[in-house]
């Protein structure tokens, strides 16, 4: 497989015309991309004609179409966009160049190409994962590993749960000087104790977090 | 999903939208070869009026007829495939269309050639300069020509569409010198002929290349 891509990134998900369900059968397929070569070569008549209602229903049908063209030669992200719009430039601009007897969509999509190929040469290289499976794979993905956030989320669980299994004295210190990032001064000033006896504390509550903490699958202090 | 996938676009398919204007679509491609050959035609009697007809006169080579028959075609099937080209969704095929023209028509003019080069000697009987400056001069005028016709169109393979382009102007230019030049070659005239069809060739390839490619504009 030379790619894994999201489905709701993929251009032919986007389709309006071509709903999922279709994908497996070939004569719907077949059937729904008649109807609209019918469709789009019908508006495109009408707009050279001038019609510009027909003209923008036919620029707004052209965006998926132009888009899996443009996917379909490589490019990705941003310039995927910009190919697209590129792509409309050019269909108005040569628009008398479409024979009214002829199909369509055929056109459409070499313009795309075209203009795919033209945004591919302007960046100076090609999507190394559409020639090189082999390379795409071994690339790592900068997110975070699936889990990792539940991860995380489980240890503060269990951080806080330890925390306020503390006797008073120790929670208040460790809130104040460690959690809330206070100096010894206005933490004794905010809880009326001394500086000495807040500092006996933390280093009390430190040990005992992590007596809590360190064995295995333990979450509570004293457990 | 596709609605959101859209707006982006609204703002160009609406300033899109406000410049349309009714355009007539394009003739087909053997309209338009039909229209720049008969452009071809009309250049030959506007030349009748200022040269002379030598080539009618003098002995006339066996293969003289196959020549002109095959450059005509050549330079007919090469100017209906750049045209056919210069339309966004028609095959690239359409390229080959005049190669076997083409080998009739180089093909024809081996027997020339070679008596040509087997003959006397390198001396022209008749300045083979004139012949350069003839092509030269006709080529010109029909690849301007041919060039606006085929920007009309949207040639996405600009260089293709431009050799070929060359290719029809340098074969119309061979068939209109033939009435006015002696069948009967030398070796010069050979190498002037040769070296000004393939630099009629080369050039429109290069230049056609970048007056052709809309994205250049």
């Amino acid at each position: 497989m030379l790619l894994i891509l999201a489905p709701e990134t993929r251009p032919d998900a986007l389709f309006p015309l071509r709903p999922r369900t279709l994908e497996s059968r070939p004569q719907a397929r077949g059937g729904a991309a008649m109807a609209l070569e019918e469709r789009l070569a019908a508006a495109m008549r009408a707009a050279q004609g001038g019609d510009a209602e027909a003209y923008r229903a036919l620029l707004r049908a052209c965006l998926p179409v132009a888009r899996a063209a443009v996917w379909a030669q490589g490019l990705r992200g941003e310039a995927v966009e910009d190919a697209v719009q590129d792509t409309l430039v050019t269909l108005h601009r040569v628009r008398a160049s479409y024979d009214p007897a002829r199909p369509f969509l055929p056109w459409l999509r070499a313009i795309a190409q075209r203009r795919a190929i033209d945004a591919l040469r302007r960046a100076g290289r090609r999507p190394r994962e559409v020639h090189d499976p082999a390379a795409y794979e071994a690339e790592p993905d900068a997110r975070p590993a699936p889990g990792e956030g539940l991860e995380a989320r489980e240890r503060a669980a269990d951080l806080a749960r330890a925390v306020a299994a503390l006797p008073a004295g120790q929670r208040q210190a460790v809130e104040e000087l460690a959690l809330r990032e206070r100096s010894l001064e206005e933490a004794a000033a905010l809880t009326g104790r001394s500086k000495g006896a807040l500092k006996v504390n933390l280093h009390r509550a430190i040990k005992a977090l992590r007596a809590s903490l360190a064995g295995p699958g333990v979450g509570r202090p004293g457990e | 999903m596709s609605e959101i996938q859209l707006r982006p676009h609204d703002r160009l398919v609406d300033d899109l939208v406000a410049r349309l204007e009714p355009v007539r679509p394009l003739p087909s491609p053997g309209r338009r070869a039909l229209v720049w050959a008969g452009a071809v035609l009309a250049l030959g009697l506007g030349l009748l009026a200022v040269l002379e007809l030598e080539g009618l006169r003098g002995p006339h080579p066996a293969e003289a007829p196959l020549v002109l028959f095959g450059a005509v075609l050549t330079a007919l099937s090469a100017a209906y495939a750049a045209f056919a080209t210069s339309v966004p969704g028609r095959p690239a095929r359409w390229a080959l269309l005049p190669l076997a023209p083409a080998a009739l028509w180089i093909g024809a003019s081996g027997p020339g050639c070679l008596r040509a080069l087997a003959g006397p000697g390198l001396e022209a009987p008749h300045a083979p300069h004139g012949c350069f400056i003839f092509l030269l001069g006709v080529s010109l005028p029909l690849s301007v020509l041919l060039v606006l016709m085929l920007r009309r169109a949207c040639p996405l393979r600009p260089n293709l569409t431009a050799a070929l382009g060359g290719l029809a102007v340098a074969a119309a230019a061979a068939a209109l010198l033939a009435p006015f030049h002696p069948l009967e070659t030398t070796a010069v005239d050979l190498m002037v002929h040769g070296a000004t069809v393939l630099g009629v060739i080369g050039l429109n390839g290069l230049a056609g290349g970048r007056l052709l490619d809309r994205s250049r504009r």
